[in-house]
């Protein structure tokens, strides 16, 4: 499956959607990037993969500036979207957000309805002009996460409600109905049973027509099949970064390889 | 012997049971505690705890039972045609007491010998005049009968002292003779240890409910007398609250209520919202350090006594608010609305500011359990903080909150001093917040103070008043925790 994509990405390899230059991150005196250089490219989907522990989530957080809202956490180092310094401080945080939108690692959807949880952002930055045009924009974004048929006789019902793998896909859901330019996933497939990881996936690869995507996953199948480029991160340093196809036939590092392979993990 | 060496015995006995069973336990694993089933301290603990703890029960019960038993035997004595005409079987009672008090006295101060107080009588000696050169004044005359009471009082105190003294020692060694005679190396004193503290904390977890049982039952007896002497459709339907000692009190509850809930109203008024958003500072925006000491600061402000509050209220905001709404011309707002500092509006703002600590302590502990990874979810949507905090935090947290207005209500409505200094004393209907009006608390403790007479419905009126204010915070507290306690389970 990744030879095609291979050919894909040659050819919609455009330009640099997101680029980190020597990002540091420390919580407190814990050291858990180190010196990070990667271009991130848009119409690409990027996997992040690594030992548990090595830095994945951390290094997502700071491409959405999710970091600040821990305390002790401190980046240093470039972000650049799009060329601008996301790190600037002209840049608002809250936009950049609505720009670069988040699945997180364990599914949070909100204590509201089903309804209220996908249509939280679209209300927010106004992306609905009347309530016909919001629920088109709340059944599309259920059907391209992959849930609308389950839950669509039941939107009143509370997101919480559902079971692990729908909270998930709801919150998939729910951070594509604001139309973000680059969304980021962080196991997104963790909860999820084989056919909804098939969809789920499915999605990721329709996303790709229009965004970037950046994906965390364990599953160094589900980097072959869905990503164009992968990244292996090894205690807090980026070993590897280059096209997926290499980096799974044909890795460089020794580390990748035996991570890879399942000697480290 | 008094009490107090008797219990200095057990512990003494206890402690030599606390060593020799240890040393017993050791011996009979030839001195190596590997070969013993518990540690070594175990076995101590069961035999001292087997002398202490029956021996020290068996004293309690006995020194709450024997002066009722022996009151019951003596007052079987006095016939009913020595009650004098204005008097009762308890006040001649306490008369008798008060006599065997004297006698003994009498005897420890070598005044009279044993012999003598036994056979002392009232036709012979002036008891009055005897006691009272020791220091013990009597109302009147001790006569023949009170006084023979009173020596047969005596009597049976003292036997019943010598009993308790004689069983109390044998359970004691009883209790380490059986102990110490079971501590071998396989005996498993851990396992009777545990059970032993069990029992102990079964025992003070259910004193504590006893006694919230007993105050219940203290005032309902109480409400029952005074529905006996008063109509209870006056007191819950009636329209005032006007009592005089001519016997044609009114006493209805519904002004008093009303008076309860308004001021608890604008307490809340002030409490609510100034609390809710201190929490929602205090967990959303504050640093770690502001928050490390705002957050005792605000704790301190709840641990006034509200009798300082209420000084606050009627040294302080009473003649502030005078100054705004009263005076006439030479007021702030040249209007003559308010005439005395006591009003509802002292006593609401005053218990409001009272109630803000209580809010926003226990508003900021539920907001904080508010999961990091709903504000996360909603901050990555693009949402601003303050849109983070409408629509998801409060909104996740507001069942717990309604459950801390709840308990605040149920406070205000309970509050006392603030209300006896800064609502005023008239009972009625009035919706002007600048009157003053009286509250539940406020009546129960003018009802109570002063020269009382128990048996008139003036005074017993207090516990009716009381135990519907029990029952009326009892359900609010009831309802606020059935609230809280559902929201708790949403997390986890
Ligand atoms: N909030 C935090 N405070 C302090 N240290 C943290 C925090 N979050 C992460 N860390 C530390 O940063 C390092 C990287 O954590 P991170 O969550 O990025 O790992 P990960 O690669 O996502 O792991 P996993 O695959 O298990 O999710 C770890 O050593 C972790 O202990
Ligand atoms: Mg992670």
């Amino acid at each position: 499956m990744y030879d095609t994509a291979k050919t894909e990405s040659a050819l919609d390899q455009t330009e640099t959607k997101i680029s980190a230059r020597n990002v540091q991150v420390y919580y407190g005196d814990t050291h858990a990037i180190k010196d990070v250089n990667v271009e991130i490219e848009d119409k690409t989907v990027t996997a992040f993969i690594g030992p548990s522990g090595c830095g994945k989530s951390t290094f997502l957080r700071c491409l959405n500036r999710m970091n600040d809202t821990i305390d002790i956490c401190r980046v240093t180092g470039d972000i650049l979207l799009d060329g601008e310094d996301i790190y600037d401080p002209k840049v608002d945080p809250v936009q950049l957000r609505a720009k670069v939108g988040m699945v997180f690692q364990k599914p949070n959807p909100f204590p509201k309805s089903i309804y209220d949880n996908i249509a939280y952002g679209p209300r927010i930055h106004g992306l609905a002009r009347n309530k016909a045009e919001l629920d088109e924009i709340v059944e599309k974004s259920l059907r391209r996460g992959a849930i609308w048929d389950e839950v669509k006789d039941r939107l009143d019902a509370p997101g919480t409600g559902l079971s692990g793998g729908q909270q998930q896909r709801l919150c998939i859901a729910r951070a594509i109905a604001t139309e973000p330019e680059v969304l980021l996933m962080d196991e997104p497939c963790s909860a999820l049973d084989p056919i909804a990881t098939a969809q789920v996936e499915e999605l990721i690869d329709e996303l790709r027509q229009s965004y970037s995507v950046v994906i965390v996953t364990h599953s160094m199948q589900q980097a072959a099949r869905v990503s164009q480029k992968t990244a292996f991160f090894h205690l807090g340093h980026l070993v590897e970064y280059g096209e997926t196809g290499q980096i799974f036939t044909n890795p460089e590092d020794p580390r990748t390889e035996s991570y890879i392979t399942g000697r480290i993990g | 012997m008094p009490t107090a060496w008797l219990v200095v015995f057990v512990l003494a006995v206890s402690a030599i049971g606390y060593i020799a069973g240890r040393r017993r336990a050791l011996n009979s694993a030839g001195g190596d505690s590997r070969a013993l089933h518990s540690l070594p301290v175990y076995y101590g603990f069961n035999v001292a705890l087997s002398a202490l703890v029956p021996s020290l029960l068996v004293l309690a019960v006995w020194l709450l039972a024997q002066p009722m038993l022996v009151e019951n035997r003596v007052s079987g004595m006095i016939p009913a045609e020595a009650i004098p005409e204005s008097s009762t079987l308890g006040l001649v009672m306490s008369d008798v007491r008060r006599v065997a008090e004297g006698l003994d006295i009498a005897v420890q101060q070598g005044a009279l010998s044993e012999q003598e107080a036994r056979a002392i009588r009232a036709d012979v000696t002036d008891v009055r005049a005897r006691l009272g050169d020791l220091g013990v004044a009597l109302g009147s005359d001790v006569r023949s009968e009170v006084l023979s009471a009173a020596q047969r009082y005596r009597q049976i105190t003292a036997t019943g002292h010598l009993l308790m003294t004689l069983v109390v020692a044998a359970l004691t060694l009883g209790g380490l003779g059986f102990a110490y005679a079971r501590t071998n190396k396989d005996f498993r004193a851990r396992n009777v240890v545990e059970r032993g503290v069990l029992a102990l904390l079964i025992l003070a977890a259910s004193l504590a409910i006893l006694t919230t049982i007993g105050i219940v039952l203290s005032m309902l007896f109480e409400t029952v007398n005074f529905f006996r002497l008063h109509s209870w459709t006056d007191f819950f339907f009636g329209s005032t609250w006007a009592p005089n000692f001519r016997g044609d009190s009114e006493l209805s509850i519904l002004p008093l209520l009303w008076g309860t809930l308004y001021i608890s109203f604008i307490a809340l008024l002030v409490a609510v919202p100034v609390g809710l958003f201190a929490a929602v500072y205090l967990s959303e925006y504050a640093h770690g350090h502001v928050r490390a000491f705002a957050k005792p600061l605000l704790e301190i402000l709840a641990g006034i006594p509200t009798i300082v509050y209420g000084l606050f209220a009627l040294l302080t905001v009473g003649p502030a608010l005078v100054r705004v709404f009263g005076r006439g011309s030479e007021g702030l707002l040249g209007v003559d609305w308010m005439s005395g500092a006591t009003s509802v509006l002292t006593a609401g703002v005053v218990m409001g500011i009272m109630l803000i600590p209580f809010v926003s302590s226990l508003s900021d502990d539920i907001i904080n359990a508010v999961p990091q990874a709903m504000r996360d979810g909603s901050l990555g949507l693009g949402a601003t903080r303050s849109e983070t905090i409408r629509q998801v935090v409060l909104p996740a947290a507001l069942p717990g909150i309604v459950g801390a207005i709840l308990l605040a209500a149920s406070r205000a409505i309970g509050e006392t001093m603030i209300v006896v200094m800064g609502a005023g004393a008239i009972a009625k209907f009035s919706l002007n917040p600048l009157e003053s009006m009286t509250t539940i608390t406020t009546r129960i403790v003018s009802q109570l103070t002063g020269d009382t007479d128990f048996a008139s419905p003036e005074t017993l009126v207090a516990f009716a008043l009381g135990i519907t204010l029990f029952v009326l915070t009892l359900g609010l507290n009831v309802l606020a925790l059935y609230i809280v306690r559902k929201y708790r389970e949403q997390y986890e």
